[in-house]
């Protein structure tokens, strides 16, 4: 008798199912991640030492740690306060921390990249510090910060197969549960490496196509 | 009563002493023309007349306020005193139109509509009524000078500061630029002009201001200092700019 | 909370630990290498006038960046067995990565070669050069030093990226934690341990580099 499986058309299901479980890690985190880099940002910008200090130590923690420590560190660590959470709060966790640090120093890079002659023209014409930056340098940072935060988006989507390695189960997760019982890695593995190829360089056309066609300031 | 009114003005960056004890008074209507070598503070000079740069030393005074006092509103101040600069520095994000509009709508309280209309009509003022709805990125240099100058003629100042607008333009680009300066200048606009156009200068300046190591060294009619220096500082200047 | 830190339960395993930080070293030293020469190859094969040399180039770039580590480190290490190539977890781990890295690498080395402006390279034939000379001398000096930052980051987050591996067994310091913690069940201790250790080597290079560019390449002020 056979007990091995086919990988029909049941199994593919399976996985592209679990896909969405890939996008929705990496939208949360990204929710979550955005406010963090928003902060982190604006910690950077502001002239105060300790606080400039405190949000370059963090940015340079998660930047310079693996991201499967990290994973690991939230897993472990959540357990040892007490507090039982699942691999997905762990998990959520975990990137949402990685997020902010890298869209933190991503936007603040964008609003320095802002010429300072964009900050005198603005003064020039008589607006103020606060309406200088809604209606002149803001807008800029923004426009300049889309190319390379997608770019972050595509490398979190990548990592969140990571999150397959502590037990939740995404896409890569799935796809080794459907190994498991069907034995063709080769079917598998290039199914989900083609959904993957198919969602992130997506991402990247979007980016390259915003910038042939938006106002990015030069 | 004079318009601007710069009084004993000192400034320094760190420790180069930039301007160092200059005075000069401009009257309504009055077009100077700022000339001199690099570093000779004349940019610095300019900058510091609506409060872009700080001074350590004097006073000056636009249309009654004191730009240089601790309190001094200089936003106040801007909307009475407009600059356009060597790098055009448009905003890339808005088109023409919106370039203009932004400080009617957000400094000056107008409506939309008003708003839309001053720029219209400033736009074609500079002749470039066809590009109200471009960017920036399609223009060329001698268009987006022209839209810098009609930005700032949009919030009707009493003066106009120029700096150095034409030096970074291509040769056959200038000429539109200074055609539109001379329609400002006979519809009795007051413009200071930090500027290496020895021509327009001539022509089109009422008196010109050499600056030579920071001070003010020779001032005079705009024509018949140039073409006649009286200090050998300026001569030699003239020369070589003049070859 | 009452769990108690123990983290004198690791002294016992300092040399499997050590042992595991020197695995990893080796590997990105490796790896990096092979990918340097993979990157270098497929980017000039990207900036060639050949187009079918041009679309291969292309076609490797793209799928190795927008597919994950770990997927291509399966379909080596899970997949190829199934066509009769069998390696071992290292051996898979080696190529992954190499051919991971080279992808990027490839990027930044198009970018460095394409900063390289034109008017050197005229400079350089109109005094006789041959092409290979004026490649040799003139072109990847100056896009070496164009891609230096963008490389010495690459080979940072490379260093960080070998703890992938662990996940289909090949050796290096996660999989050394990972024996460590079956041994001490200090699960959250090992890791943290080996975090840091991470983040010791990242700051360590990140200094190394800065230093190493300023002897390299900032000697003369020519400009």
């Amino acid at each position: 008798m056979n007990i091995i499986r086919e990988f029909g058309t049941a199994e593919f299901l399976f996985i592209l199912v679990a896909a969405r479980w890939t996008i929705l890690l990496t939208l949360a985190s990204l929710a979550i991640g955005s406010v963090i880099g928003l902060l982190i940002a604006v910690m950077r910008i502001v002239p105060l030492r300790p606080i400039n200090w405190l949000a370059l130590a963090y940015i340079n923690l998660l930047q310079g740690t693996p991201v499967l420590g990290q994973l690991f560190l939230f897993f472990f660590g959540f357990s040892i306060i007490g507090i039982e959470v699942g691999a997905w709060a762990a998990c959520v966790a975990a990137f949402s921390l990685y997020t902010g640090a890298f869209l933190g120093e991503i936007w603040r890079g964008s609003l320095q990249s802002v010429p300072r002659t964009q900050w005198e023209a603005s003064a020039a014409m008589a607006l103020n510090y606060g309406q200088r930056l809604r209606y002149v340098i803001i807008p800029q940072a923004v426009r300049l910060s889309v190319a390379p935060t997608i770019g972050f988006i595509v490398q979190l989507l990548k990592n969140t197969s990571l999150a397959s390695i502590v037990g939740f189960v995404e896409l890569m997760r799935a796809a080794q549960l459907m190994n498991g019982a069907t034995f063709s890695p080769i079917p598998i593995y290039l199914t989900v490496a083609a959904i993957y190829f198919i969602i992130c360089f997506s991402l990247s056309q979007v980016s390259q196509h915003y910038e042939r066609t938006l106002h990015v300031p030069r | 009563m004079s318009l601007v009114n710069i009084q004993n003005v000192k400034k320094r960056f760190g420790n180069i002493e930039v301007l160092k004890d200059v005075s000069m008074s401009v009257q309504k209507s009055e077009i100077v023309s700022i000339i001199g070598r690099s570093g000779s503070g004349k940019s610095t000079l300019l900058r510091c007349i609506n409060g872009l740069e700080e001074v350590q030393g004097g006073k000056i005074v636009v249309d009654g306020i004191d730009v240089t006092a601790k309190d001094a509103d200089l936003n106040e101040l801007r909307q009475q005193v407009g600059m356009v600069f060597q790098s055009y520095n448009l905003f890339p994000h808005l088109s023409v139109e919106r370039n203009i509009m932004l400080a009617l709508t957000v400094v000056k309280k107008m409506s939309q509509g008003e708003a839309r209309d001053i720029a219209a009509e400033m736009v074609s003022r500079v002749g470039l009524a066809d590009k109200l709805k471009a960017y920036p990125d399609e223009l060329s240099g001698g268009q987006q000078q022209r839209v810098a100058i009609a930005r700032s003629l949009a919030m009707q100042p009493k003066v106009i500061l120029f700096d150095e607008i034409t030096s970074a333009l291509d040769p056959e680009l200038v000429g539109e630029v200074l055609k539109v300066l001379e329609d400002l200048a006979s519809g009795g606009m007051t413009m200071l002009l930090v500027t290496h156009e020895m021509n327009f200068a001539k022509s089109v300046a009422s008196k010109v201001a050499f600056m030579h190591h920071g001070r003010l060294h020779e001032i005079g009619a705009a024509r018949s200092t140039i073409e006649s220096p009286q200090t050998p500082e300026l001569k030699s200047f003239l020369d070589a700019v003049l070859h | 909370m009452d769990y108690q830190f123990r983290f004198n339960a690791l002294e016992r395993y300092r040399d499997e630990l050590l042992e595991g930080v020197l695995l990893t070293l080796q590997l990105s030293l490796f790896t990096m290498a092979i990918g340097l020469v993979i990157g270098l190859v497929a980017a000039t094969m990207k900036l060639s006038k050949n187009k079918p040399l041009r679309s291969v180039a292309i076609a490797y770039i793209e799928v190795f960046r927008n597919t994950p580590l770990l997927v291509q480190l399966f379909i080596l290490f899970f997949g190829l067995p199934t066509l009769g190539l069998r390696m071992s977890a290292n051996e898979a781990a080696v190529i992954g990565l190499s051919m991971n890295v080279g992808a990027y690498i490839a990027e930044i080395m198009r970018s460095g070669l394409q900063s390289v402006r034109h008017s050197q390279i005229e400079a350089a034939m109109s005094l006789g050069m041959k092409p290979y000379q004026i490649l040799r001398y003139v072109t990847l000096f100056q896009a070496f030093k164009a891609a230096y930052p963008a490389l010495t980051s690459q080979f940072v987050l490379l260093v960080l990226m070998t703890s992938v591996v662990s996940a289909i067994g090949g050796t290096e310091l996660f999989h050394a934690a990972a024996f460590v913690e079956s041994r001490t069940f200090r699960s959250f201790e090992v890791y943290l341990v080996v975090t840091l250790a991470y983040f010791v080597l990242a700051l360590f290079f990140r200094a190394s580099f800065a230093a190493l560019y300023r002897i390299i390449f900032a000697r003369r002020t020519s400009r």
